[in-house]
């Protein structure tokens, strides 16, 4: 059994793994673009204020690969593969054989048309190690910064930074921040947090127009800046697939067993779209834990075993200058809120269930609901309002309690 | 009259370099003696509350605590003492009996402590149990007066029914109610892995312990309560009690508050409602009325257990005792006024009843100069506290002891001597479940067995020493005994010489 | 594996275990030293409602999510023991949320997780947490 792998991060580490789990000796090769050890992509910006380290950030230890039987191909890109051929031909020429493929290409930075973009010269994306240590030789303490999207990567990139430049700014079409994970409250919460750390937003607007050194937005208002940073989203890799004739939808359309629609050809990670069990959607689901999870399933899968990964959610856990917000599911439903000025909760209910939360600086236990989340726990198996008060597994039925406690699950 | 009635006898000293105000003390105190005053973050204690049970001091995990005896003294006086003061304090302000529990705590003698054991020199050698076989094992019931033969010649089985003991010690009597279920697990639970039999007391025999019957001595009160056919035929063995150690002459009470669903359920009482025990059977005037229920239990078990009545060592115990002997009772126990109890009225607890020593050494001689010695096994209880005093009451004429108090103690007590509160601490003399919770009979059954174990190696090392081999041959062997600092008149009633004779 | 198993039955919410807990992350040879005056952060911790009682640290599941979850990957099976490697933990929580059981939290000075390791470290063979527990609430078990 030959097995390839494409792509060095969350999915193609989680692959490895999950084939091992039951195939201890073929072979197995992964391509990656990044003359890169396998590292974790969301620690770049802990890269940049010092937090990490090049060898700390590394996603599995230095042993890895040859403790796995791994032979890495970095940097090679893959330009194509022939499914009926079985082979992924690299950019350098070069053919690699295959039987069980997984495509872990992740996704690329969005960048949308703006006028006079090409006039900036210090223009960068934040989704890479590259894409950081680019960022880094520019980085001086009297330098100006305008970040495109207040979104998480946007958000996390200013934190990265924060106590190296002179000053952020950051713009969004969105009225509020992390508009994806965070409802008007729980974003105007982190919001007034930031903008005491110093930052300054400019919501519900656009850059209409760059010129050099200078953003001039929808109301006309100028911002002049030193570095600019485009965080305005991603966009599934979904081209290998697309060309082979694979299912595309938003991503690379995945069942439970995390096949694509090309025979021996599974995908995961960022690259995907898969079920979210919360809202009953089909979603890009781009998290570090939903592409490892995926990535090993799909390697368990490869190998001959039988997995399915079929209770994905969104889940977010992030941290923002000593600010933390989980989120999890799909915000839909009957609203339970809490705000005591310091701490935030809210949780969604529907169908007697919870189907997502946003907690903002009340992490403890948080994984109690994420569980009931992802598992669709009846409610009304429960002590809810306990449980809303004071996450616990006090709240579950005794039975219940003692199968979770008293064995191995 | 004053704020309060009188300072508390027992202080809470805490050290306050040591506490780390983990709380352990505010959440074990059933009395609620420790609260946190969170703002300053710093412990408190209320001691009027408290009982001195030991349960926080010994949970304490740096030992920043301790209870001691308050030294706030009345002014001195040999006649009114502090504890005579105080009581009277507390029925002038309530009015009430003052209830008490656990044993008679006074300064009487304690006979045990002036008796001595011998052991072999030179003649007669002493013997290593570790080495040499070592007889522990005792039957209990009436023995056949003389062999008997059929008319082909043939030995006759006429042997009543015994009870079989791996070692000559049970646990005694203590009911369903007055103490937990946890606790009657842990008891019948060593009962049965030692060999040896715990009683039910009077409360009747809840359902779960059926399976440990052959390990079980039901026991029949003047309550009747939780008996019934099957019950009778649970155990291995029936006791008709006539009378308690700690409060001879009076019934008992259990409050209604002990009286649980399950307690209410085993007792067949009314749940919540007072089980109050008469002082007298109703149906018991004389020694004949006795006979008549000694058969009637026996009718009721086809004659395959023995009966055991109990009585309280009272002034005349030994023509009581010679009574019982003769109305068909297999086995006689008696229980001294240092018997425990859940509740007690203080003055009965106190005053009334005589040491079990005495009583023993009384019985023992009057049925052997009665000749009926055989037809009853005797067993004492009411103040054993060691196998030293297991050694010396089988010497005085016993053929086995019971442990109530001794086997609490291995269980967690600390006699606080609050039983009739029904907050015990350590989970024992109480119904209520959060209480009940902490003992485990897990713990509770391996601490009793360890207990007798350790007794039973120090049984044999004594006998050894006297070269004895089996209790067999200690039973009743009054030479192997001699008083310390005893008079003319108890060493006459105890059957023993004085030391140096 | 042995693993630590709670039973609620007899577990009488003295708190104990989180006490041991704490002090055995010290290095100090005395608990009152240790912990005096400080606010505990125990890998271990005990809910309380009523009479109901019982304390919960790490299962050591075998499908760990915290750890297919941790993004860094400081988080890792070691013979059948979650491990961490705080080291290499950023504190981004995504383990709180990911463990159903509530047994990863924040440590100390926030800025990484912390979790219950079986006192590996202390070589006793048996975790604090059982070792003190006053009624055996708390075992340490091979329950398959």
């Amino acid at each position: 059994m030959k097995y390839v792998i494409i792509g060095n991060s969350a999915a193609g580490i989680g692959c490895v793994e999950g084939i091992r789990q039951t195939d201890k000796d073929s072979e197995i090769i992964i391509i990656s673009d990044e003359p890169y050890h396998t590292y974790s992509r969301p620690l770049i910006s802990y890269l940049l204020c010092g937090k990490t380290n090049e060898q700390a950030m590394k996603y599995r230890g230095d042993s890895f690969y040859t403790e796995n039987n791994v032979t890495l191909l970095a940097p090679e890109r893959a330009a194509s593969i022939d499914v009926s051929g079985k082979t992924v031909l690299l950019e350098s020429g070069k053919t690699i054989p295959y039987d069980k493929l997984l495509i872990g290409t992740g996704s690329s930075p969005l960048i949308p048309p703006m006028n006079g973009l090409d006039t900036v010269t210090n223009k960068f994306t934040f989704m890479s190690l590259d894409d950081a240590k680019a960022l880094e030789r520019v980085l001086e303490a009297d330098r100006r910064v305008l970040i495109i999207g207040a979104g998480l990567i946007g958000l996390k990139c200013a934190e990265g930074i924060m106590d190296r430049v002179k000053s952020i700014e950051a713009v969004d079409l969105a009225p509020r921040v992390l508009s994806s994970i965070l409802d008007d409250t729980g974003a105007g919460i982190i919001q007034r947090h930031l903008e005491k750390k110093g930052l300054i937003f400019h919501l519900n607007q656009r850059v209409d127009m760059f010129d050099k050194n200078r953003a001039i937005l929808k109301d006309g208002a100028h911002i002049q800046f030193d570095i600019l940073i485009l965080a305005v989203g991603v966009r599934p890799s979904v081209g290998l697939v697309k060309d082979a004739g694979g299912e595309i939808g938003r991503a690379i359309k995945i069942n439970a067993q995390m096949e694509t629609s090309l025979s021996d050809v599974y995908a995961a990670g960022d690259c995907t779209e898969s079920l979210d069990v919360s809202s009953r959607e089909n979603k890009v689901m781009a998290l570090l834990p939903n592409a490892y999870m995926q990535g090993e399933c799909a390697g368990v899968n490869m190998a001959g075993g039988s997995k399915a990964f079929d209770n994905a959610i969104p889940l977010n856990a992030i941290g923002f200058l000593g600010s933390h917000v989980l989120t999890a599911g799909t915000y839909a439903g009957e609203v339970h809120t809490e705000y005591s000025g310091k701490i935030y909760k809210k949780f969604f209910c529907a169908d007697n269930r919870l189907s997502g939360f946003i907690l903002i600086d009340c992490v403890e236990k948080a994984g109690i609901y994420t569980n009931l989340v992802r598992t669709r726990t009846p409610l009304d198996t429960l002590d809810t309002e306990l449980l809303f008060r004071r996450p616990g597994l006090i709240a579950f039925m005794g039975v219940e309690r003692k199968a979770m406690l008293g064995g191995v699950r | 009259m004053a704020a309060f009635d009188f300072y508390p006898d027992y202080e809470v000293v805490r050290n306050l370099d040591r506490c780390i105000v983990c709380r352990v003390c505010e959440r074990q105190c059933a009395n609620g003696v420790h609260s946190c005053l969170e703002e300053k973050n710093v412990m408190l204690a209320d001691d009027s509350q408290c009982v001195d049970c030991q349960r926080c001091v010994l949970l304490c995990p740096t030992r920043a605590l301790k209870i001691v005896k308050s030294d706030n003294t009345y002014k001195q006086n040999d006649n009114w003492g502090k504890k005579a003061i105080n009581e009277l304090i507390i029925q002038a302000s309530t009015g009430s009996v003052l209830l008490s529990s656990m044993g008679n705590p006074e300064t009487y003698p304690i006979y045990f402590d002036k008796l001595v054991i011998n052991a072999s020199q030179v003649t007669n050698p002493s013997i290593d149990p570790l080495r040499e076989p070592m007889e522990t094992r005792v039957y209990l019931g009436a023995k056949p007066a003389a062999v008997e033969r059929d008319d082909r010649g043939r030995i006759k089985n006429n042997l009543p029914p015994q009870l079989k003991l791996s070692m000559p010690m049970m646990f005694s009597a203590m009911s369903y109610g007055s103490i937990s279920y946890n606790a009657h697990e842990s008891l019948a639970r060593a009962a049965a892995e030692l060999g040896i039999y715990y009683n039910t007391g009077e409360g009747g025999l809840h359902e779960d312990f059926y399976r440990y019957g052959a390990n079980t001595i039901v026991q029949v009160a003047s309550g009747r309560f939780g008996v019934h056919k099957d019950y009778l035929n649970a155990g291995s063995a029936i006791e008709i009690k006539m009378g308690q150690g700690a409060k001879p002459g009076i019934g008992g009470h259990l409050p209604g508050r002990k009286i649980v669903a399950d307690v209410s359920r085993t007792r067949m009482t009314p749940e919540g409602a007072d089980a109050i025990s008469p002082a007298p059977h109703h149906d018991i005037y004389s020694i004949e009325d006795l006979s008549q229920l000694v058969y009637s239990l026996k009718e009721a078990t086809e004659y395959k257990k023995p009966v055991i009545v109990k009585i309280a060592a009272v002034h005349n115990v030994a023509a009581i005792a010679s009574g019982i002997a003769r109305s068909g009772a297999d086995i006689i126990s008696i229980d001294g006024f240092r018997g425990g109890t859940g509740a007690a009225p203080t003055r009965i607890r106190d005053n009334v009843g005589i040491p079990i020593e005495l009583a023993l050494a009384s019985v023992d001689s009057r049925l052997r100069n009665e000749g009926i010695r055989d037809r009853v096994s005797v067993v004492v209880s009411g103040g054993i506290r060691s196998s030293a005093d297991v050694v010396k009451a089988i010497a005085l004429g016993a053929d086995c002891v019971y442990l109530g108090t001794a086997a609490l103690l291995a269980l967690g007590c600390h006699l606080c001597r609050a039983c009739q509160a029904g907050k015990c601490n350590w989970g024992i003399a109480t119904q209520e479940l959060e209480l009940v919770k902490r003992l485990n009979p897990d713990i509770g059954y391996k601490r009793l067995i360890n207990l007798m174990r350790a007794w039973k190696h120090e049984i044999e090392e004594m006998m050894g020493g006297m070269g004895i081999n089996s209790i067999e041959s200690l039973k009743g062997n009054r030479l192997m005994l001699r008083g310390v600092g005893l008079n003319e008149k108890e060493l006459e009633v105890l059957g023993v010489k004085h030391a140096g004779q | 594996m042995k693993r630590v198993y709670v039973n609620e039955k007899w577990c009488l919410g003295c708190h104990l275990c989180e006490y041991y807990c704490a002090f055995t992350q010290t290095d100090k040879t005395d608990m009152a030293y240790a912990l005096r005056g400080r606010k505990i952060f125990p890998m271990i911790s005990v809910e309380d409602s009523g009479a109901v009682h019982f304390a919960v640290n790490c299962r050591h599941c075998a499908e760990p999510l915290c750890v297919k979850g941790c993004i860094t990957g400081a988080l890792s099976i070691q013979d059948g023991v979650v491990r961490l490697d705080q080291e290499r933990c950023i504190g981004c929580f995504t383990c709180i949320l990911s463990c159903p059981y509530g047994a990863i939290s924040p440590a100390e000075d926030g800025h990484a997780v912390q979790k219950c390791e079986l006192c590996l470290s202390t070589n006793e063979g048996v975790p604090q947490c059982v070792k003190n527990c006053p009624n055996a609430a708390i075992v340490f078990e091979d329950r398959g």
